[in-house]
């Protein structure tokens, strides 16, 4: 259990110190968001009735822009190879690292939607509803995306691919996240099902995604 | 002669040249009379006209761009489990005739939407997930590429077409949840085709044609590929036999005391 423990610890501490950390993530969302209403104009009801999908698109580009770096780094300075060979079933390690990177990149998102919802004019309601989507859905993204971090970790800029990798898998989470932040708005009968399909596919990214990204790490370990 | 004895590429590469010869025969010969038909023997249909012939294009290309990804999924399992050379190759040369089939279907899918639907493209569930379908043929076929030693490559891309797998699955799902706009599945469907024969037996020659145009040039290209991977041995081979033959040359112009 402690060896899990300091894992945690360690990747948080390093997601956090290095590069910037959790500011940068919001930053690049913030930003992301602020350019929406020069694309689209100025137009407060255009704006609050996509809010809900400029700030799950804003989410899902500032998860994909951390992820490049979730093995990557580990590989560089070799503790990769320490953590593929340390005995402990890797796709527990992939976890553990995907949690802990949510932790610094993908919580502080998640706080950051209630003050960025009053850049798009969504009303209170809106604003409960896209935060809690996204509480559920951005893990999901995460651990899909550790499948893309995973695939590309022997690459150099493998950044770009990655992301071309990541966005197909992470359309049915931005569909249901979207469905449910935006229909539960207006009718609250609606929030339930895309947001029970929301949670399923959270869980089934849990399994997925650590298999397949430990699967990647074995082969470009060796 | 069983699965095992295919493995090797040598006798692959034996069968492929007796057999290709009578494909391709087979091919041009199921185009021809699948077009003939298609383009003569087809009634119009009484609200599209002429149009409806894209149909026999567009649909047999849509089978295949998904056929190809079966393909390339069983490769995959093969090339994971089994850790076959032969599967990797099979996998490597489903993905770009994949992305071009899916290309082609959305392509005549488009033509035929602008006359009928008034669009070249609409959000509708079945288009959206043919799109996405060719960003992950494209993203596999640029991983290959990204990726230099094969069996890794293999590998890696093995486990991401695998996910990729569930992952149509899923968004066929949720996009239809998302917004539909395509007419529901009319062929295969539990009471009987819901297309008259006339058209249905051209429809199917052309499926014919196309699977058989799949075969021969999947074959072609797994072909291409077990060359290239020779290609690429007998280079690196001559690459490290390259400094030794010239360090040689070296010795025998030192004086022969050297030895």
């Amino acid at each position: 259990m402690s060896w899990m423990k300091s894992l945690f610890v360690r990747e948080y501490q390093l997601a956090n110190r290095v590069g910037g950390g959790a500011l940068i993530g919001v930053l690049f969302f913030l930003a992301v968001v602020t350019i929406f209403p020069f694309g689209v104009g100025p137009d407060m009801i255009l704006l609050s009735r996509i809010g809900a999908a400029i700030l799950w698109i804003g989410a899902l580009l500032s998860t994909l822009l951390g992820l490049d770096r979730l093995f990557q780094a580990d590989r560089e300075d070799g503790s990769l190879e320490l953590l593929v060979m340390s005995g402990r079933s890797l796709e527990l390690v992939v976890l553990i690292k995907c949690a802990a990177h949510w932790a610094a990149t993908g919580l502080p998102l998640v706080l950051a939607t209630p003050v960025l919802s009053l850049f798009v004019g969504l009303d209170f309601q809106s604003i409960v509803l896209v935060t809690l989507t996204l509480l559920v859905g951005a893990p999901a993204l995460t651990l899909v995306g550790a499948v893309g971090a995973g695939v590309t970790v022997s690459m150099r800029r493998g950044g770009v691919l990655l992301s071309i990798l990541v966005i197909p898998l992470a359309i049915p989470i931005l569909i249901f996240g979207v469905s449910a932040a935006t229909a539960g708005a207006i009718d609250s009968n609606n929030f339930l099902v895309p947001f029970l399909f929301l949670c399923a596919l959270t869980l089934f990214g849990l399994v997925v995604g650590p298999l397949a990204a430990a699967a990647a790490l074995r082969v470009s370990g060796d | 002669m069983t699965l095992y004895d295919l493995a090797n590429p040598t006798r692959f590469l034996k069968l492929v040249k007796a057999v290709l010869p009578w494909l391709i025969v087979a091919t041009v010969a199921a185009l021809a009379v699948g077009l003939y038909f298609a383009f003569f023997v087809a009634p119009e249909d009484y609200q599209q006209g002429q149009t409806v012939r894209i149909m026999f294009v567009h649909v047999p290309a849509a089978q295949l761009a998904l056929m190809c990804y079966a393909m390339m999924a069983l490769s995959s399992i093969g090339s994971l489990v089994w850790k076959h050379p032969l599967a990797d190759v099979s996998a490597k040369a489903s993905a770009p005739i994949g992305a071009a089939f899916t290309f082609l279907a959305l392509f005549s899918g488009a033509v035929w939407g602008k006359p009928m639907w008034g669009t070249f493209w609409v959000w509708d569930a079945r288009l959206t997930s043919f799109l996405v379908l060719l960003i992950m043929y494209l993203g596999i076929i640029a991983l290959w590429k990204a990726i230099e030693d094969p069996i890794k490559a293999a590998k890696v891309n093995a486990i991401i077409t695998l996910v990729g797998v569930i992952n149509v699955i899923i968004i066929k799902f949720s996009v239809e949840w998302w917004n539909t706009l395509h007419q529901p599945p009319s062929i295969i469907r539990a009471d009987g085709p819901a297309i008259h024969s006339s058209i249905l037996i051209p429809l199917g020659l052309m499926a014919l044609a196309f699977v058989l145009l799949f075969v021969t040039l999947h074959l072609m290209s797994m072909r291409n590929e077990i060359m290239r991977r020779r290609i690429r041995a007998m280079r690196m081979r001559a690459a490290s036999v390259a400094p030794a033959a010239s360090s040689s040359t070296v010795t025998k112009a030192a004086p022969a005391g050297a030895r």
